[in-house]
């Protein structure tokens, strides 16, 4: 079902799904639907509804209404379950089980496995293999959790927050990881709070906020839905002053660089220029996913 | 290069082997749990069956029956009791259901992981009834006390999957011990039931460890003469209320 070109072939979906915790409404007729072949970010502030989607496609939780499907099927069916990998965000696993045990256990539940040492590699584990999982640090007990979410050749990957604790040269590394398996064919969906992992990976990005999607598209379109753009300069004019202006957002002062957020960054920068003849080092930036995705989530509340 | 690397191992045979075995490793080189259940009970069998009983090959013989089901109860209760709890609080549950786990695989390597340790403390008190205590049985009194105590053990992988499914991790240590270890006592595992104090004697058949060490009594002739079928009857009957109970609580369970 990977092969079609033309078309775009949904993998999983949730269709209309609520669900609530308590009083707490996670989510709220929320629609999302997995493609083939791309990575999906979720992304949004801490109890948007980011985990519970990812908790219902995999089976963990089941929606007060609406419908779940994964490869058109139930996500309790095994078949369903036999074509992911899945990458929690806080589990932990048997401390006196050796890294190589825990891959021959996941192995074991995919009827076509890849073999140990393509896992090793990908996961960069070949040095950790012989070692209890109790004894590696967090970041390494993170890379074991990616290699037993790469055991076999899966359509989906779900990874929850997948590089936190690692460091960068990990991190660059498991990003180089996925982009590979995305070429294989593989769809991934991951979420996650660095902004700069949805901006790296993400072919499509879709923000949660109190349990709907509050903007879905590309980085690229995400981040021209806010106007907003940075201009960095040394100056000597007044932060005060400058946030008189008008279609100002913001004015930081970061040692002698001063940072403002402005959605007319042409005329901000004509009067800058007017008004401080000794003004250095002029920057215009658009703004990143971060500034984004803060202004969206602005919005909603 | 050949058909046979492309010919999938995948079954639900090996699945459960492969998790049965990795069980059993794990257990073992826990020494919170290994330790205790494989050596109390041969330490106290050597110190109350072969050293205090003074060289009487009946003493001797009476504790190893009894021993016997102290010792295999050990590792049900704990391997099921603590280890369910810690699993459910700690993520490894929730882990096996979103993977492609199969769920039976996840009790049936617990009973066998159990089954295992129960054999092993079967073989190691048998070895010093017999090296020790001078204890002489008949090839069918052996292989009978073995298959009892192998049966013994798991009502009592049903009492603690009752336990882990209610209990948090942190409790669940304190919780097994305060049923094991009274129970043990309670039931004549320790001392014959004659010794214990009339009431306790009379209250004895509430638990299911006082059933099972009547029927390995009864191998070795040391029962006190009620029929089989109604220990067996107790204990089939027990493990189902505890299996129907555990059914309950694992639905209503919270995995964190």
């Amino acid at each position: 079902m990977c092969d079609s070109k033309t078309s775009i072939t949904t993998l999983a979906r949730l269709d209309n799904v609520s669900k609530r915790y308590g009083n707490i409404t996670a989510l709220n007729g929320l629609n999302l639907s997995v493609h083939a072949g791309e990575i999906l970010a979720l992304l949004g502030p801490n109890g948007a509804g980011k985990t519970t989607s990812v908790s219902l496609m995999l089976n963990l939780v089941e929606p007060d209404s609406g419908k779940v499907s994964l490869f058109n099927q139930d996500p309790q069916e095994l078949s369903a379950r036999q074509r992911i990998g899945v990458m929690l965000q806080n589990a932990e696993l048997p401390e006196t089980m050796r890294v190589s045990e825990l891959i021959e256990l996941t192995q074991s539940y995919y009827p076509h496995p890849r073999d140990l040492k393509e896992i090793a590699e990908m996961a960069g584990i070949a040095d950790l293999l012989k070692r209890p999982y109790g004894k590696l640090s967090g970041g390494q007990q993170r890379r074991v959790q990616f290699a037993m979410a790469i055991c076999a050749k899966v359509e989906i990957l779900f990874l929850d927050e997948p590089t936190v604790g690692l460091d960068i040269e990990a991190r660059e590394a498991m990003w180089t990881s996925l982009r590979k398996l995305v070429a294989e064919g593989c769809s991934i969906v991951l979420t996650t709070h660095y902004l700069e992992e949805a901006e790296a990976l993400a072919h499509r990005v879709m923000v949660i906020a109190q349990g709907s999607v509050i903007a879905e598209g590309s980085v690229e379109s995400i981040r021209s839905r806010v106007a907003l753009r940075k201009i960095r300069c040394i100056s000597s004019l007044d932060i005060s002053t400058i946030k008189q202006w008008p279609h100002i957002d913001s004015v930081t002062q970061d040692g002698q660089y001063m940072t403002i957020q402005t959605m007319d960054a042409e005329s901000v920068a004509r009067r800058l220029l007017n008004e401080d003849a000794g003004l250095k080092q002029l920057e215009i930036k658009r703004a990143g996913l971060a500034e984004a995705f803060i202004e969206l989530t602005k919005e909603q509340a | 290069m050949n058909a046979v690397a492309t010919v999938s191992k995948y079954s639900a045979f090996h699945v459960y082997a492969i998790e049965a075995k990795l069980e059993f490793i794990r257990m073992l080189r826990m020494p919170m749990f290994a330790l205790p259940a494989l050596v109390f009970p041969g330490m106290f069998y050597l110190l109350f069956g072969v050293l205090m009983g003074k060289g009487k090959a009946d003493v001797a013989a009476y504790l190893l029956a009894t021993y016997c089901i102290f010792g295999v109860m050990g590792p049900g209760l704990f391997g099921f009791g603590v280890s369910v709890a810690l699993e459910k609080d700690r993520g490894w549950l929730k882990w096996r259901r979103a993977v492609p786990a199969l769920p039976g695989a996840y009790f049936v390597s617990k009973m066998v992981m159990a089954l295992i340790f129960a054999f092993i403390i079967f073989i190691e008190l048998s070895l010093l009834a017999a090296g020790f205590g001078g204890v002489d049985l008949t090839l069918l009194q052996w292989t009978k006390l073995m298959i009892v105590s192998l049966l013994s053990s798991l009502p009592f992988c049903a009492l603690g999957l009752v336990i882990g499914t209610l209990v948090n991790g942190q409790a669940a240590p304190a919780i097994v011990n305060f049923i094991y270890l009274p129970m043990a006592f309670l039931s004549g595992l320790w001392l014959p039931i004659n010794l214990l104090p009339k009431f306790l004697g009379t209250i004895a058949p509430i638990w299911p460890s006082y059933h099972a060490a009547q029927i390995a009594l009864k191998v070795i002739g040391s029962d006190l003469g009620t029929p089989i079928w109604i220990h067996i009857g107790y204990l089939v009957v027990f493990t189902l209320a505890m299996l129907w109970l555990a059914v309950t609580f694992w639905s209503r369970m919270k995995l964190k």
